[in-house]
Parts: structure tokens; sequence; C-alpha cells
């Protein structure tokens, strides 16, 4: 195959593409910006791990069933830290949104980033609410049947039956964490791709400096 | 499990909730005291010295 041919091939075109957008030292960087060091950029990466923690124990879960998870001791520590991580994700997250909001985050080309942060926070709040109709206990009863005269009013009944719990299971372990986490390695792409946001301080300056040197150029 | 047995006792979940209820606000005590542990989080985030922060300025 001649080298010309080989640059036709679109998994040569693919890698350099990739390459060319995300190389390798902004995939993993050395060194972040100084306005970085500070406790409200950690929420970010605190959303990460504890969704980690909520994949690997509802993993467990799903290997062992509502059986172990209800009758068991070490069923019940699982299904506890499974509980706990999601409320730990969603307080991270929460944090991580009012963080960005109020830096104005989707500033600089960034409107990506922060729409599929917007996105994947509704996909977690589904991915929640299947999660408590799917816990095959009064709670989940309860909730599933206050919830139907919500959907059904919305005519969405018919598709998203929240009494059906075979359905519910489903979004639950397969459909929505799937978007989840689609969603979020995007996210997590997109803001290695852009950079984190810098302050308003910074950006203002970097502008007028920029503003400057093209005046005495 | 006799851990587990004391714990349950001193924080039993078997009650009614408590809610506060003031004009058109009705919401759980829990859920009262989680958003309000996330603003304080929020807060503290902002101004808490970060470590490292002052020795990282010199690389801008």
């Amino acid at each position: 195959m001649s080298s010309t041919e080989i640059e036709r091939q679109w998994t040569t075109r693919l890698r350099h593409r990739a390459a060319g957008k995300l190389p390798p030292e902004k995939l993993l960087p050395d060194t972040q910006p100084s306005y970085v060091s500070s406790w409200i950029y950690v929420f970010g990466v605190a959303t990460l791990a504890s969704l980690i923690l909520v994949i690997a124990t509802g993993c467990i879960l799903a290997l062992r069933g509502p059986s172990w998870w209800h009758g068991s001791f070490i069923g019940h520590f699982v299904n506890s830290l499974h509980l706990w991580s999601v409320e730990v994700f969603f307080f991270a997250m929460v944090v991580h949104l009012w963080g960005k909001f109020f830096m104005g985050a989707w500033r600089g080309g960034r409107t990506a980033t922060w729409m599929t942060g917007v996105v994947t926070f509704l996909a977690s709040l589904m991915t929640a609410f299947t999660g408590y109709v799917s816990q095959s206990n009064f709670d989940s009863q309860w909730i599933s049947t206050q919830a139907k005269d919500g959907i059904n009013a919305t005519g969405g009944g018919a598709y998203f039956n929240v009494l059906n719990m075979g359905q519910m299971l489903m979004w639950h372990i397969v459909l929505l964490p799937l978007v989840a986490v689609i969603l979020t390695a995007v996210h997590v792409i997109l803001v290695r791709m852009k950079g984190v946001v810098p302050p308003y301080d910074d950006a203002a300056s970097a502008t007028s400096a920029a503003t400057t040197e093209g005046a005495t150029k | 499990m006799a851990l587990y047995s004391f714990l349950a006792a001193l924080i039993p979940l078997n009650n009614y909730g408590h809610f506060i209820h003031w004009h058109w606000l009705y919401i759980s005590y829990a859920n009262f005291i989680v958003i309000c542990l996330m603003v304080i989080t929020f807060v503290a985030a902002l101004l808490l010295p970060f470590p490292g922060h002052n020795r990282r300025k010199g690389n801008r």
C-alpha cells in the first residue's frame, strides 16, 4: 500500500484529526492555570469520582439481585453505598453547577461543554428517579404510585410506565447509565479540549492585553 | 449486627417525616438541611484558601 493510500484511509484521517484536536499533553496535562487552585474547582472531579463509585456499587447489586441487597448484611451495606454515593454525586454536581453558573462557564466557545453538563444533569435526575422506583420495597411503591399521575398528565405514561417494574429497572441499569456515562465522557473531553474557564478578571485582562498589543503593532 | 441496631436506635427512620411549612414553602427538614449544607459548602469553597495557591501563582 502506498503512503498516499495510507494517508487517505479513514482511520489515518481520524487519528490525525483526533490528535490535532486533543493532543496527549492536553488530555492529561502536567500543570493547570493558577486560578484552578481553588476549592470551587474540586467539585467537578468529586462528581466524577462519586459517579465511578455509583457505577461500581450498581454493578455489584446487579450481580447479586434484590434478595441479596434486601436480605443480607453485606447486601444492605452495598445497597447503602450505592444510595449514599448517589447523594454525594448530586451534592457535588449541584455545587459544581452553581460554581460554573456564576463563573459563566459557557464563555470562550464553551457552549457545548455547558450544554453537555446540563443534559447530563437531567439524565442523572431520570436515572436517580428510575432507581428510586426500582428498589422493590414499599418506598418504591409509594413513589411510583404518586409519580404515575404526574407522568400520565403529560401523556407520556404509555411509553414510560412508572408502575412497570421491569421497564423502570431496564431504564435504570441500561439506558440511562449509558446516556449519563457517554455524556460525562463527552463533557470531560470538551473540558480538556477547551480548557477550564478562566475567572472574569483573567478573561477581561487577557482581552485588554490582546487589544493593547494589537494597537501597538 | 449490634452496631447496626445501635445506629438504628439512634436515628429512627420509621416515624413520620418532619416538614417546614412557611407560607408557600413546604419542604422536609432532611431536604432543607441538605440544601443548607450545599450552600455552606459552596461559600466555604469560595472563601477557604486552597493549599499551595500562592506557590502556583508564580506559574501563571
